[in-house]
């Protein structure tokens, strides 16, 4: 009997970084892409257009690049989500 | 039959904090949505009640650590849960009082120990259970959230870097609400347990169950009930301090927090660790303050909730012990049914003073003035 599971804890950890920092970087890249195209750019002036609040740039390619992350992203919640059911209901022990 | 009588109250009570538990703890999930404006304050709420009753059916993990893994079932008699669900409530609704985020599993599990400890001696006690299974991830469980937290700040902000300041709030503000929805969601998983888990240990200890038995149908639909509607009620003064209190938080620092908070919570339940949300949301808000230039962290208020975090456990324990000793002195249903008396008298009161210093949907994103009741503002400023 150990005080600490460390197999439990370095799953936490490593687990925990790639989903609880990982895909939301995922998002952050979706978002990226997102913004790539001609509607977002900045144009040179006073404000630089820097209060701009137009997320979609135009760019096909982007789009289709941040609409691959996001259903990345779903998926990874709905396969954690079905994977928690299953582990969280035992068969009964005989 | 007079157990009968004592087993529907200690039902009714460990569902009375199972409201509690929703209520103390909405701001885990929905604060920093609040505090950013990404969610109206009472859609937030109303999202994560539903979420939370949902998550409620995901598990079973938990609730037989609590069950069976804290305290030896044998020596539990319907008395001594009664009694430490009274010493969870009155911590609950105190800390709440004060607007301090504390551990409402901590709460319950101090009280158990402390009527378990007052009725059968610390040997009833499964220590390296409560030590290995609740104090060491309580100590760590912050830790390693802040530690996610901060990295997915520090992240979102370097890979968003070129983004308007405007298209960020924007983009993040979806994430945000997608984020919070599955930390509700582990809430529910999580949180609830606990309650089956003590309403288990109850009809086990009066026979309705074998020992080593799942929690029954109606006990889940019922825990996840309680806890959805406490939620859904709001803990607007918790809420307010762990949005506000904390960190000025923007909408990437607030997805950064409610993934970790959601990844940490999720993967711990699933080993079986009764971790608090709590602590696991309040070291993911910090994280995201470590995780950002710039951004200031209010150690003094993080100061204030550590001091409580480590007084939870014994202090709930302590009024778990007196409300055993009361129903022990007095015997019987009828000692039972005064601690009931006692506890409703004394949440009626602890209610009562709340309303001095109210915080509510309207004012729930006030200015922090170092408390966590705003100050007064005029009537016409406050509506708008």
């Amino acid at each position: 009997m150990s005080w600490i599971n460390l197999t439990a804890l370095w799953k936490i950890i490593v687990f925990g970084l790639i989903a609880g920092a990982g895909l939301p970087a995922l998002f952050a890249g979706g978002l990226y892409t997102l913004s790539w195209g001609p509607k977002t750019a900045r144009t040179a002036g006073a404000d630089g257009g820097a209060d701009s609040d137009v997320v979609v740039g135009g760019n096909v390619a982007g789009i289709v690049l941040a609409a691959l992350a996001f259903l990345v992203i779903l998926a990874a919640i709905g396969w954690s989500v079905y994977e928690i059911y299953t582990l969280g209901h035992p068969a009964p022990k005989k | 039959m007079s157990n009968d009588t004592i087993l529907v109250l200690v039902v009714i009570t460990a569902l009375a904090f199972d409201f509690t538990n929703g209520f103390h703890d909405t701001g885990n999930a929905m604060a920093t949505s609040i505090a950013t404006g990404a969610l109206g304050p009472r859609t937030a709420v109303a999202i994560s009640g539903v979420l939370n009753f949902v998550g409620a059916f995901l598990s079973l993990t938990v609730a037989a650590t609590i069950a069976s893994g804290l305290v030896s079932t044998g020596k539990v008699t319907l008395t001594v849960v009664a009694a430490g669900l009274a010493g969870g409530i009155i911590w609950n609704l105190l800390t709440w009082l004060f607007g301090i985020p504390s551990s409402s599993s901590h709460a319950l599990i101090g009280g158990v120990i402390g009527s378990t400890m007052a009725a059968a001696g610390g040997s009833a006690v499964l220590w390296h259970g409560l030590v290995s299974k609740v104090v060491i991830p309580a100590v760590l469980s912050p830790v390693i959230a802040a530690l996610i937290a901060a990295s997915g700040t520090w992240l979102l902000y370097r890979i968003t870097a070129s983004l308007t300041d405007g298209a960020r709030k924007h983009g993040f503000r979806v994430g945000q609400i997608g984020s919070a929805c599955v930390v509700s969601l582990a809430h529910g998983t999580n949180d609830a347990q606990k309650t089956m888990g003590v309403i288990t240990l109850a009809l086990i200890a009066n026979g309705t169950l074998a020992k080593g038995s799942n929690a029954p149908v109606w006990v889940i639909v019922c825990c996840a009930l309680a806890i959805a509607l406490g939620t859904y009620i709001g803990g607007w003064r918790v809420i307010r301090t762990l949005g506000k209190g904390l960190v000025e938080i923007e909408s990437p620092q607030g997805m950064a927090a409610e993934s970790a908070s959601a990844a940490v919570i999720l993967l711990s339940s699933t080993f079986g660790y009764s971790l608090s949300t709590t602590h696991v949301a309040t070291g993911s808000i910090i994280g995201t303050g470590l995780g950002k230039k710039g951004a200031d962290v209010r150690w003094n208020v993080a100061g204030r909730m550590a001091t409580a975090w480590v007084f939870t456990l014994p202090s709930a324990a302590i009024v778990g012990a007196t409300a055993y000793g009361i129903a022990y002195g007095i015997g019987g249903t009828v000692g039972v049914i005064i601690d009931l008396i006692i506890l409703a008298a004394l949440s009626g009161f602890i209610f009562w003073r709340s309303r001095a210093t109210k915080v509510d949907h309207n004012n729930v994103n006030s200015e922090w003035t170092g408390g966590v009741a705003p100050e007064k503002v005029p009537a016409e400023t406050a509506a708008a």
